[in-house]
C-alpha cells in the first residue's frame, strides 16, 4: 500500500517554505493558488506526520494525510486508532508533538483553536457543547461579538436550516430536542461560521439508521454547493460505504491507507481496520497475553496443566450444567429517560470462571447494559440471574452478587474527594463498623489488608483518592469490587485511560478473577483487550447481541463485519 | 460522647478528628503554614484600612481598636458577652455544615431560626408549664419549626427540582412576614394590652413566663454566662462524631462529594439530601429556641438579628467543619460584643459596622482561598492523569 499522501505532502513545505511566518492563513491565498493549482486539483487539508504521545502512549504516530475540496473523506479505525487524536490536532485543540497542519497550503499555529476556526475548520463534536438551558438560536449565536439581535439570529438559523435541509424551531430549548435534533443545531452552528472544512466526530453514534441517512444526504449538499471538505469520523462500515468518497484507515495511530470508497468493500475495510490475522495475534501477544501468562504463575495459588488446557475446562463446562451458569440475562430492553431505545431483547450468559467479553463500537448499548446491572436503570423488559436466581432490577443493591467496575471510575466508581482507605470500604460499612458506629482503627486495617493484597501504591490509606494514579485508583476499585466475593464481576472499560504498565497488570488481574472461579462480563470497546482476555465473544450492536464466537476461533473479517453493523 | 466497647482508645481518637476532617475537605498537610501566615496579613491590612477610615472621619485609631478588645476579651465580663453572642453562631454554624456537607447551600437559616423561635415562643406561651418541662418543649418546638421550614425548601428540591438556594433564600422574606402577620394579630401571637408596660413600635409576643428561661451557668458583678454555650458545644461535638463515624454521616459525605457515585451505593438523594436540609433548619431552630429561651424571651420581628447570616459565614470559613467552628464562632462573638462596646463609646454606628466587615472579610478570605487552592490542585491532579 503507497501512503497516499505523498504527492500533496512534497508540494507543500515549498508554499509554506516560500513564506515561513504566516499565521494568518488567509491572506497567502491568492499568492499561493497559481503556484500550486497547475499539476492537479490541490488538497484542502494538508497535514503532514502529525505526531501525538500521550505518555507512553503514541495516539498518532506520524500521520499524513490531504483531503481535496469537494471531497467527503471518510476516517475510520477502531477505538483508539488516533482518529479522534488527529482532527483534535487539525482543529488545533490537540497541540501536535511533532508535524503540521495546513490548510489551503498554510500553515496554521499548532494548539490554536480560535486560529483554526478563523481559518475555516468547523468540528462537531461528538459530545455535544451545547448549553441545555438555551435555546436553538441562542446557542448559535453563543461567542458571537458584539450586539447579538434575536431577530436576526433566529432568521439565521432558518435560513441554514433551509438551504441544508436541516429543519430546525429556533425558539426551541436544547433540552426539548432529542439527540439528532441537538446534532443538527451543532452542526448548525458550525455552519454558521462558513467552515471550509467540516470534522464530524462519530456524528451517527446518537442517531438511528433514518436519520443517519439524512445527515449523509445533508453532508452531500454542503460539499456540492459550497465546494467544501467533510472529514467523517467513524467506525461504522455501513455508513463509511454509503457516505464517503474516499477512505482513510487508522490503526495504532498509523494511516495504514486510503481507499477511493467504491472500490471498497465491507469485508476489506473490516480487514483493513483490524489488521490481518497474523499481525493482529502477534500484536495481542506483544502488548498483553505473553505478559498476563508469565504474572499468572507467580501470583496465583494455581498449579496444573498448562493454561490453554485450563481455560478450555472451564468455558468447556458451563455448557453441560445448568448451575455452572453463573450469570444469565434474557431478553432485556430498555429505554433511555429521552425515550430513546438503549437495549433491544439482549441475552447474554457467563458461566463460572468463564470471561465473556463484549465487543461492540461504543454507543451501541454498552453503557446502558452497565448501568441496567448496577441497578441504576430499570428495563422494560427481561430478567437477569445470578447463580440461577433472578435478581431485582432498578434499585441499587448494596449486598448484589454482581461486583461492578464502571467505566468511569472517577465520577461513578470512586469518591476522589474521599480517602483511600473509606473507597476501599465505601459498599460495605457494616464490616468495619461497631453497634452502628464506623471505627477508624477497624477502616485502616481492612484498608491496609486490601492495599497488600492489590498491590496498591497510596502515600498513606488516608491520602485522598485523587492523589492516586489510574492505575492504582482502578485498582482500589477492582480491590473494593472483589472483597465482597461476588459471583459476578462485570468489568466495563477496565483500562481505559491507563497506561501500557497499568493495562497488563489489571488484565492479569481480571484472568486471575477468573480462574479462581468468578464469572467475569468484559465490556470493552478495544478489540485488543477483548480478544487477550475473552474466553467467548459476544458481538454488541445497536443495543442487542449480533453475534457470537469463540476467542479460540476468530474470524476477524466476521468480528468486523459485525461491530461494524453488517450482517454476517 | 462514644459509648464503643474500646474506651481506652476514645482519647487519642477525639485527636483523630480534626485531622479526618482535614483530608475530608482535602486540605495537603503542607499547606498548614500557608493559611496562618495569609490569616495574619490579610488581618493586618484589613485593620490598616480601616484605621484609614477611622483617622479621616477623626477618631483615634488606638481608641476604637482597644475598646473592641476591651470589649469582646478584656475582662471576665467581656468574654462572657462574647461567649453569649457565639451560642447562636454555633449552633446555626453546625447546621450550615451539615447542609455544606451535602454539597447543599441552606442560606435560609435566618429565617428557619425565626420561625423554629416562632414555634417555640407559640407552645410556651400556649402551655406554661414548669421549667424542667417548659425548657424542652420550647427548644423540642424550635427545633421542629425549624425544620419544618427547611422542610419547604427540601420539597420543592426533591420534589419538583428547584434549587435549594433559591428557595431557602426567599423563605427567609415569608418567615420574616408570617412572623410579622403573627405578632401583629390579637389572636395569635401579638402581645396582649394589659402586659404591655409601654407601647412597643416593634411588634412583638408577649413575655414567656419565667419558668421557660434557660439557666445561667455562672453569673457575676455584670455579667451572666448563658447555659447555651453548653448545648452548643454538644451540638458541634455530636455533629462532628455523626459525619465522621455513623453510616448517615459517610453516606452524606459521599454524596456531596459525588453523588452520582453515591447512587450507584444505594444513597438516595432525597433521603440523605433531605435529611440534610431538615437537619440543617432542625439546628437554625435549635438556634431560635436557645436565643428565645436564653435572654429573649419574646418573638418579635428582627429576632433573628443578623445570627442566621453570620452563622452561615461561620459555617464557611469553618471549611463546614463543626469542630472548627467552634474558635471561628467564638471570633465572630467577639467581633459583636467589641462591636457593641465601640458603639457604646460614642463612634458613629455605621463606623462600626465597616470596622466588624473589614474584619470578617479578613478572616473570611484566607478560608475561601485555601478551597480554591485546593480544587485547582485536584483539577490539575486529575488533568495530569488523563
Amino acid at each position: 500500500m503507497p501512503p497516499e499522501p505523498a504527492n500533496p505532502g512534497d508540494e507543500a513545505p515549498e508554499e509554506a517554505q516560500a513564506e515561513p511566518d504566516q499565521h494568518e492563513p488567509g491572506r497567502s491565498e491568492p499568492e499561493q493558488s497559481p503556484n500550486a493549482s497547475a499539476r492537479e486539483p490541490r488538497a484542502l487539508l494538508t497535514v503532514e506526520r502529525a505526531t501525538k504521545v500521550y505518555g507512553r502512549i503514541v495516539a498518532c504516530d506520524a500521520v499524513s494525510l490531504a483531503v481535496d475540496a469537494g471531497e467527503i473523506r471518510g476516517l475510520l479505525g477502531q477505538n483508539g486508532a488516533g482518529k479522534s487524536t488527529l482532527m483534535k490536532m487539525v482543529s488545533g485543540v490537540v497541540r501536535p508533538d511533532g508535524g503540521r497542519v495546513l490548510l489551503d497550503g498554510s500553515q496554521l499555529p499548532p494548539g490554536d483553536p480560535i486560529a483554526a476556526l478563523e481559518a475555516g475548520i468547523g468540528m462537531v463534536h461528538q459530545h455535544f457543547s451545547l448549553v441545555r438551558a438555551l435555546t436553538v438560536w441562542e446557542n448559535v449565536a453563543l461567542g458571537e461579538r458584539g450586539r447579538i439581535r434575536s431577530a436576526e439570529a433566529i432568521d439565521r438559523v432558518v435560513e441554514i436550516g433551509e438551504r441544508y435541509g436541516l429543519p430546525i424551531d429556533p425558539r426551541a430549548r436544547v433540552e426539548d430536542l432529542s439527540p439528532a435534533q441537538r446534532q443538527r443545531v451543532e452542526i448548525i452552528k458550525c455552519l454558521r461560521q462558513d467552515p471550509r472544512l467540516i470534522i464530524l466526530d462519530e456524528p451517527t453514534s446518537v442517531l438511528t439508521s433514518q436519520e443517519s441517512r439524512v445527515l449523509f444526504d445533508v453532508l452531500r449538499e454542503m460539499v456540492n454547493r459550497r465546494g467544501c471538505a467533510v472529514v467523517l469520523i467513524s467506525h461504522r462500515l455501513e455508513e463509511i460505504l454509503r457516505a464517503t468518497d474516499r477512505v482513510t484507515v487508522l490503526r495504532d495511530g498509523r494511516a495504514i491507507s486510503t481507499i477511493a470508497t467504491g472500490t471498497a468493500t465491507a469485508a476489506s475495510l473490516a480487514n483493513e481496520m483490524l489488521g490481518r490475522e497474523a499481525s493482529l495475534e502477534d500484536e495481542g501477544a506483544a502488548i498483553g497475553l505473553v505478559a498476563v501468562q508469565e504474572r499468572r504463575d507467580p501470583g496465583g495459588t494455581h498449579e496444573g496443566p498448562a493454561e490453554p488446557a485450563d481455560r478450555a475446562a472451564a468455558s468447556a463446562a458451563p455448557s453441560d450444567a445448568e448451575e455452572a451458569v453463573a450469570l444469565q440475562v434474557e431478553n432485556l430492553s430498555a429505554r433511555g429517560p429521552d425515550g430513546r431505545r438503549l437495549l433491544e431483547g439482549l441475552s447474554l450468559r457467563v458461566g463460572r470462571g468463564e470471561i465473556l467479553g463484549v465487543a461492540g463500537v461504543e454507543g451501541n448499548g454498552q453503557d446502558a447494559l452497565v448501568e441496567l446491572l448496577s441497578g441504576l436503570l430499570a428495563p422494560e423488559a427481561g430478567r437477569v440471574m445470578v447463580s440461577g436466581r433472578e435478581i431485582p432490577l432498578g434499585r441499587p443493591d448494596p449486598h448484589s452478587t454482581i461486583g461492578v467496575i464502571p467505566s468511569d471510575r472517577r465520577e461513578s466508581g470512586s469518591v476522589l474527594d474521599m480517602t483511600v482507605a473509606e473507597n476501599l470500604v465505601l459498599n460495605q460499612l457494616d464490616r468495619v463498623m461497631r453497634r452502628g458506629v464506623i471505627i477508624p482503627r477497624l477502616v485502616r486495617r481492612r484498608a491496609r489488608q486490601l492495599v497488600r493484597q492489590f498491590d496498591i501504591t497510596a502515600a498513606s490509606m488516608d491520602a485522598p483518592m485523587w492523589s492516586l494514579s489510574g492505575g492504582n485508583q482502578q485498582r482500589v476499585v477492582l480491590a473494593r469490587e472483589l472483597s465482597r466475593n461476588p459471583a459476578v464481576l462485570l468489568a466495563a472499560q477496565p483500562t481505559q485511560g491507563l497506561d501500557v504498565g497499568a493495562i497488563e497488570d489489571m488484565w492479569a488481574r481480571l484472568s486471575n478473577v477468573a480462574r479462581d472461579g468468578t464469572a467475569v462480563l468484559l465490556i470493552s470497546t478495544e478489540l485488543d483487550e477483548i480478544l487477550a482476555l475473552a474466553d467467548r465473544i459476544d458481538v454488541i450492536h445497536r443495543g442487542t447481541i449480533v453475534g457470537s464466537m469463540d476467542s479460540a476461533a476468530v474470524d476477524h473479517e466476521r468480528l468486523g463485519l459485525m461491530m461494524g453493523g453488517q450482517a454476517a | 460522647m462514644n459509648p464503643d466497647p474500646a474506651g481506652r482508645e476514645a482519647a487519642p481518637r477525639e485527636e483523630e478528628l480534626p485531622d479526618r476532617e482535614e483530608t475530608a475537605s482535602s486540605v495537603p498537610l503542607r499547606d498548614k503554614l500557608v493559611f496562618p501566615v495569609l490569616l495574619v496579613v490579610s488581618i493586618v491590612v484589613a485593620l490598616l484600612i480601616a484605621s484609614l477610615f477611622l483617622e479621616f472621619t477623626g477618631n483615634s485609631t488606638g481608641t476604637v481598636f482597644s475598646a473592641m478588645i476591651r470589649g469582646s476579651v478584656g475582662s471576665a465580663s467581656a468574654l462572657v458577652t462574647t461567649i453569649n453572642h457565639m451560642i447562636p453562631l454555633l449552633i446555626v454554624a453546625v447546621g450550615a455544615c451539615i447542609a455544606g456537607r451535602a454539597s447543599l447551600i441552606n442560606i435560609g437559616l435566618e429565617g428557619q431560626l425565626a420561625f423554629g423561635a416562632m414555634f417555640g415562643a407559640a407552645v410556651g406561651l400556649a402551655l406554661p408549664a414548669p421549667g424542667f418541662v417548659a425548657i424542652p418543649v420550647i427548644l423540642a418546638a424550635s427545633v421542629i419549626g425549624g425544620a419544618v421550614w427547611a422542610a419547604v425548601a427540601a420539597a420543592f428540591k426533591y420534589g419538583r427540582g428547584i434549587s435549594e438556594v433559591i428557595t431557602t433564600l426567599l423563605l427567609n422574606f415569608v418567615a420574616f412576614e408570617v412572623i410579622s402577620f403573627a405578632v401583629n394579630r390579637s389572636w395569635l401571637l401579638q402581645e396582649s394590652p394589659s402586659e404591655a408596660a409601654y407601647v412597643s413600635l416593634n411588634p412583638q409576643s408577649d413575655r414567656l413566663p419565667d419558668t421557660a428561661q434557660l439557666p445561667f451557668l455562672a453569673s457575676g458583678e455584670g455579667f451572666r454566662l448563658q447555659f447555651g454555650i453548653v448545648i452548643a458545644i454538644v451540638v458541634a461535638a455530636g455533629a462532628a462524631f455523626a459525619i465522621a463515624r455513623l453510616r448517615w454521616g459517610f453516606r452524606l459525605r459521599m454524596f456531596g462529594f459525588n453523588p452520582r457515585a453515591a447512587s450507584r451505593f444505594g444513597v438516595r438523594p432525597w433521603v440523605i439530601g433531605g435529611s440534610a436540609l431538615l437537619l440543617s433548619g432542625a439546628m437554625a431552630g435549635l438556634a431560635g429556641g436557645v436565643l428565645l429561651s436564653g435572654h429573649v424571651m419574646r418573638i418579635r420581628t428582627g429576632f433573628a438579628n443578623n445570627y442566621g447570616w453570620e452563622g452561615l459565614l461561620v459555617g464557611l470559613v469553618a471549611g463546614f467543619g463543626p469542630l472548627y467552628a467552634i474558635p471561628v464562632a467564638f471570633l465572630y462573638g467577639a467581633l459583636r460584643a467589641g462591636g457593641g462596646v465601640l458603639a457604646a463609646t460614642g463612634v458613629d454606628q455605621a463606623l462600626v459596622g465597616i470596622v466588624q466587615a473589614l474584619i470578617v472579610i479578613a478572616v473570611t478570605l484566607p478560608s475561601l482561598y485555601m478551597i480554591y487552592r485546593s480544587r485547582q490542585r485536584q483539577a490539575r491532579a486529575i488533568r495530569d492523569r488523563a
